[in-house]
């Protein structure tokens, strides 16, 4: 079910000239409301809630409203999201509370190498990609026979 | 009514996109670009870092040969989807993708995907063909390596928050593709002398059975609006394995589970729709 803004959060990202939801949501849902200064989703129907808006946000304004059969009322599953790692607070209706720490890169931001360190071979004539035989790990690409 | 600007981008390869396909398009078009003197450019309705497909993160790789370990062969991996798919398949572009996928997942690896090993430092497996991985920003990862592959060189150009809306004719020649900013007042022209496209496949085919608020809750993003499909018939591109569907009722098993690392084990996608021009 769709992500919703809690207007008490929300500083429509006063700072900047449009807000980090509306620059991360890959359908285009979230406006801002310049009156009001808060961000809304727009069409509820349309939120595949890939949980962008809410990892982004910088006041935590965003939420997920969740599926009552493996969320239901009461709990809560929240990310917070570093450069490094996602935390999970998992929140059970009896007031249990688990936390699940992933990495999600062992690269530092901003420097993953197109290249990856292998070795280009052939050419525009050949059916080996650039990075190709030496990221595959084989002496050569298999051939497809004609 | 707004006054449109238009503007007009010239390139030599237009890469219409910016998913998972159009990223990994783009990592290897800036090399030859490069080498060549060429120019690209990218266009993304969205914002590249969390667009298309994978904009949420996936809990597992959903296709590995394993070749260089002796694990499958080319052949085992045809076999499989051409079972899988009761024989209506294309084998010859099912090859095609499996010979370059290990090679793929391992670029992945190095731009920083956190791959799961067991003790021996060999990859962990879901399944025969699926490996795990701690994937929450796995498109983020992918994404990166395209941005820096097309801007660090100069050879690229990239353009978010365009929406392709057909191509570009010149007689029956794809000649680039129009589309308009979904920010800004202006219209696009690209004007190129190739066109790759990967916008995606189409959700909402059919009526999904939540409704209201559930609408949403389909395997594949509510985005993909079948602009691949339309631009590629109205460009005269042969299609090709346009009768595989996917209709799941399995997205219960999205989004909160994904905090436990476990889910999305969907048995890929065996073969994508393709076309050419």
């Amino acid at each position: 079910m769709p992500s919703y803004v809690n207007p008490e959060k929300c500083d429509g990202c006063k700072a900047l000239d449009k807000t980090a939801c509306q620059h991360i949501c890959p359908n285009d849902l979230m406006v801002l409301d310049k009156d009001k200064m808060k961000a809304y989703n727009r069409d509820v129907t349309m939120c595949w809630e890939c949980y962008n808006c809410v990892k982004i946000c910088p006041t935590q304004a965003v939420e997920v409203r969740s599926y009552a059969d493996f969320v239901p009322l009461g709990a809560s599953a929240t990310p917070m999201r570093s450069t490094d790692t996602i935390l999970w607070t998992v929140k059970f209706r009896n007031g249990t509370i688990k936390r699940f720490k992933f990495p999600i890169r062992t690269t530092p931001e901003g420097k993953a190498v197109p290249d990856g360190g292998f070795e280009s071979n052939g050419g525009l004539d050949s059916p080996l990609l650039f990075t190709e035989p030496a990221s595959i790990g084989m002496d050569d690409v298999f051939r497809l026979k004609n | 009514m707004a006054e449109f600007e238009t503007v007009v981008v010239e390139t030599d390869l237009l890469i219409l996109g910016g998913g998972m396909a159009a990223c990994g398009a783009a990592v290897e078009a800036a090399h030859w670009a490069l080498q060549n003197g060429l120019k690209v450019a990218l266009v993304d309705k969205a914002a590249m870092d969390r667009s298309g497909a994978v904009a949420m993160g996936l809990s597992a790789i959903n296709q590995y040969v394993g070749l260089k370990d002796g694990a499958n062969t080319i052949q085992d991996y045809v076999d499989y989807v051409r079972n899988d798919l009761m024989g209506i398949t294309r084998e010859d572009l099912v090859a095609n993708i499996a010979r370059h996928v290990d090679s793929t997942v391992h670029l992945f690896e190095k731009w920083g995907l956190p791959i799961w090993k067991d003790e021996k430092g060999a990859y962990v497996h879901e399944g025969r063909w699926q490996l795990m991985i701690n994937g929450e920003s796995y498109k983020v990862v992918v994404a990166e390596a395209a941005k820096n592959a097309l801007l660090q060189t100069g050879v690229g150009q990239i353009f978010e928050r365009v929406f392709i809306v057909g191509p570009l004719m010149d007689g029956e020649r794809c000649a680039g593709a129009v589309g308009f900013s979904v920010r800004e007042n202006k219209f696009y022209v690209f004007k190129s002398k190739a066109t790759l496209v990967a916008m995606g496949g189409a959700v909402h085919v059919f009526k999904p059975r939540s409704s209201g608020e559930g609408m949403g809750r389909a395997w594949y993003p509510p985005w993909n609006s079948g602009s691949s499909a339309y631009f590629t018939l109205k460009a005269g591109a042969e299609m090709t394995c346009q009768e595989v569907r996917f209709i799941r009722c399995a997205s219960r098993m999205r989004t909160d589970l994904w905090a436990r690392g476990s889910c999305c084990s969907s048995r890929g996608r065996p073969t994508p729709p393709a076309a050419t021009t």
